[in-house]
């Protein structure tokens, strides 16, 4: 059991090692370094001493020395939780990120939960009424909800939500809670604002878990435990809730391995249409205008949210079900 | 977003056992179809029961049957992806005559026809079928300026099959001017507009068929050179296992944990603003595939791992064949119809994935016409509350993903005619 943790803990953290190298890359990848567009930037402002203070910025980051050395100098910055400047924004990127980090795994976490929420029912439905009209139905949906990109799906939902509401249905806050201070009504508000973005992003994942739910509970009614319990009494919905059910359950913990790097990617999107205060928006505005810092760190703090998301899941199938715990 | 379509299919396929760590259920190998060897052996199944002398000719003709007219005839009973098959073909169609069946010059800009709305054509002409359409006018009104159009019921312009158009080179290469509908007239405004105009008045229809092509085309694109990643690195990692194939394993599931659009996004806004659409285009396919090929690369190690202890490649190993050939000429036919199951379910991720950056503005970019570049016009609620018809291009992208999908889904289940499935 040790070892299994000790695994899953050394893989996370190589991947989390693995990613901050993909997100020093896309640092780098722009032509010329970042000191040269600051330049640019400054110049075009009429700013006299511009050339000296890109001359300070390039020694501050060590723009001189080669790449391996200013990787491991940007990766001990930010281990000290400075991520650069925003050139674009002209604060420093911890700032300019504040609280839309943490807003975006709210949108994820509302979208998982409503994954399972609908997920779970419509599971052991379709598999307990297999081949009825509500199975096919629900499988026809499943299916439409796995190819809709959620992005798409976004833009239809909003434009829908002009023509019946005649109002804009983006945002996580109503107008008057905007800058307002955290209250119990201002949670409400956010509340009611996440359920289109959880809808959005859940669907896709509903119809995956759907499936899966469907297909373990299939394979799990016909064993012969199923057959005793109902031989011997037991009200059907108690029987099935009780036994197959959980034995089933086990990939919903699993689920969120994947579901996770799925729900924070399509936000991203998603959060662009429906002009969500995350990430997503933030991490569009700075690749157009290639302000870099901020990109990096923003795929960066995504790429760890959803390793330790995963490695979360992986501990909870581990408390969940004996067979890993004991396996190895 | 653009996982799912992957992930979408693994668990009905092989259902996870319980709780087994999804991240090793490919180590647990489906034992199904194991010992079934060469196209040349043996059915599992027999026929008939032996002993018992009777068979129908249903059952005479599957012991004799070639695997290439078991999957034929497996995959003919899945009536979805029947129908996901024609419409992929018809979707091909479309992509390689897209010239022809565009009636209007995609590109050409005509600002005193923005947003028009879609127009009807009328099929009857009292009862005599008689395609038409009722010219369209654009008109200032007089006080605010703003453009509206009417339609002017008193006469008719007759829509003809094959009519003259824009001049363009058919397939690439025969010029022509012959377009599959049209009025065949040259004022603009007795022109079709059958899903309307764009801001710029660019006909959407003729726009859509371009567009049909590029995204389609980058989707092949992308695959092939996924395709060629995955039976690469999962043709190494399951030939020669251990170090290597812990080293590409971990590689495949570290960046199956990263959010791919983020990455998408970075590795596509890094591309400098000034180069040319087509090496744009290239670059795109590049990084689609860079991350698109993990689950062909899992399918490859798993029929890898699979078959390379069966009889025949030992004997082959013995009578001292090289890897290459062993791979090539013994292996690669057992599980090329599940490479190309794997490949047809992976062409809708790399659809989606141009659409998504295109849409956001980093991918292709006007004046490279594609779904996603023509969705980008439909990103702010004003364009899409007074012009719905700007999200037209959703229609095509969801039909050809579903398409693709069940396409895909048939052809897997098929590829294996011998699994009781």
């Amino acid at each position: 059991m040790l070892s299994y943790i000790g695994r899953r803990l050394a893989l996370g953290l190589f991947t989390i090692w693995a990613v901050s190298v993909l997100s020093f890359v896309i640092i780098q990848l722009p032509p010329g370094d970042f000191a040269t567009s600051y330049l640019a930037k400054l110049t075009e402002s009429g700013n006299a001493s511009a050339a000296l203070e890109a001359d300070r910025i390039r020694a501050h980051y060590g723009l001189d020395q080669p790449l391996f050395v200013q990787y491991f100098r940007w990766l001990g910055r930010v281990l000290h939780g400075d991520f650069g400047m925003s050139f674009d924004w002209n604060r420093p990127v911890s700032e300019v990120i504040g609280d839309r980090l943490a807003l975006s795994m709210v949108v994820a976490l509302a979208a998982i939960l409503f994954t399972w929420a609908v997920a779970l029912p419509i599971g052991i439905y379709s598999a307990v009424r297999k081949y009825t009209i509500g199975d096919y139905i629900l499988t026809l949906l499943g299916f439409f909800g796995l190819a809709v990109p959620s992005f798409l799906l976004a833009l239809v939902l909003m434009y829908f939500g002009f023509v019946v509401f005649g109002a804009s249905v983006g945002g996580l806050y109503s107008a008057p809670f905007e800058h307002a201070p955290w209250s119990i009504a201002k949670i409400m508000d956010l509340l009611k604002h996440l359920i289109i973005p959880a809808v959005v992003l859940g669907i896709s994942g509903t119809a995956q878990l759907i499936r899966i739910m469907r297909a373990n509970l299939l394979d799990e009614l016909g064993k012969p435990y199923v057959v005793t319990g109902r031989a011997k009494g037991l009200p059907e919905w108690r029987l099935i809730g009780k036994y197959p059910v959980r034995v089933a359950l086990n990939p919903f913990a699993s689920s969120i391995g994947f579901l996770f790097p799925q729900v924070v990617s399509g936000a991203i999107i998603v959060s662009v249409v429906l002009s969500l205060p995350t990430v997503g928006p933030l991490l569009l505005s700075a690749l157009q205008a290639q302000d870099m810092f901020l990109a990096g760190a923003i795929v960066l703090l995504l790429g760890v949210m959803t390793v330790i998301g995963t490695l979360v899941s992986d501990l909870v199938l581990m408390w969940l079900d004996p067979r890993i715990r004991h396996g190895r | 977003m653009v996982d799912d379509v992957r992930e979408q299919i693994l668990p009905t396929a092989h259902p996870p056992e319980g709780g087994v760590d999804l991240a090793d259920a490919d180590a647990v190998l489906p034992a199904t179809d194991a010992g079934l060897a060469g196209p040349d052996a043996p059915p599992a199944r027999p026929a008939s029961p032996a002993g018992s002398g009777t068979t129908t000719p249903e059952e005479e003709w599957i012991s004799v049957a070639t695997q290439r007219q078991l999957i034929w005839a497996r995959f003919r009973r899945h009536k979805l992806a029947m129908a996901g098959a024609v419409v992929v073909v018809l979707f091909y169609f479309v992509a390689l005559g897209a010239d022809f069946f565009a009636y209007a010059d995609p590109s050409a800009a005509d600002a005193g026809r923005s947003f028009i709305p879609p127009q009807r054509v009328h099929l009857l002409d009292g009862w005599r079928p008689s395609p038409h359409v009722n010219p369209i006018r654009g008109e200032r009104d007089p006080t605010t300026f703003q453009l509206h159009y009417v339609t002017d019921t008193s006469q008719r312009i007759p829509v003809r099959l094959f009519a003259r158009g824009y001049p363009y080179k058919f397939l690439g290469v025969i010029p022509t001017d012959i377009h599959f509908i049209g009025t065949g007239r040259t004022r603009a405004e007795e022109s079709l507009f059958l899903f309307g105009t764009d801001q710029l008045g660019r006909d959407i229809f003729s726009r859509l068929m371009i567009a049909t092509r590029t995204s389609l085309f980058i989707g092949l694109a992308g695959v092939a050179l996924s395709l060629f990643l995955g039976v690469l690195l999962g043709g190494i990692s399951g030939y020669y296992g251990g170090i290597v194939d812990t080293v590409i394993q971990r590689m495949i599931e570290i960046l199956r944990s990263i959010p791919t659009i983020p990455l998408w996004m970075g590795l596509a806004a890094a591309m400098p603003r000034d180069w040319g659409p087509m090496r744009i285009y290239f670059v795109i396919t590049l990084i689609v595939s860079f991350i698109g090929w993990t689950e062909l690369g899992r399918v490859v190690r798993g029929r890898f791992l699979q078959i390379r202890g069966e009889d025949f490649v030992t004997a082959a190993e013995l009578a001292g064949s090289r890897p290459r050939r062993i791979i090539f000429v013994h292996m690669m036919p057992l599980f090329a119809s599940h490479i190309i199951a794997t490949t047809t379910l992976a062409l809708p991720l790399m659809i989606v994935a141009e659409t998504s950056l295109s849409f956001l503005g980093l991918g292709l970019r006007p004046p490279a016409i594609s779904w996603g570049v023509m969705l980008q016009q439909a990103q702010n609620i004003q364009a899409i509350a007074l012009s719905p018809w700007m999200m037209l291009p959703v229609v095509p992208v969801v039909l050809a993903i579903l398409a693709f999908n069940f396409f895909g889904d048939g052809l897997r289940d098929a590829a294996d005619p011998y699994h009781v499935g």
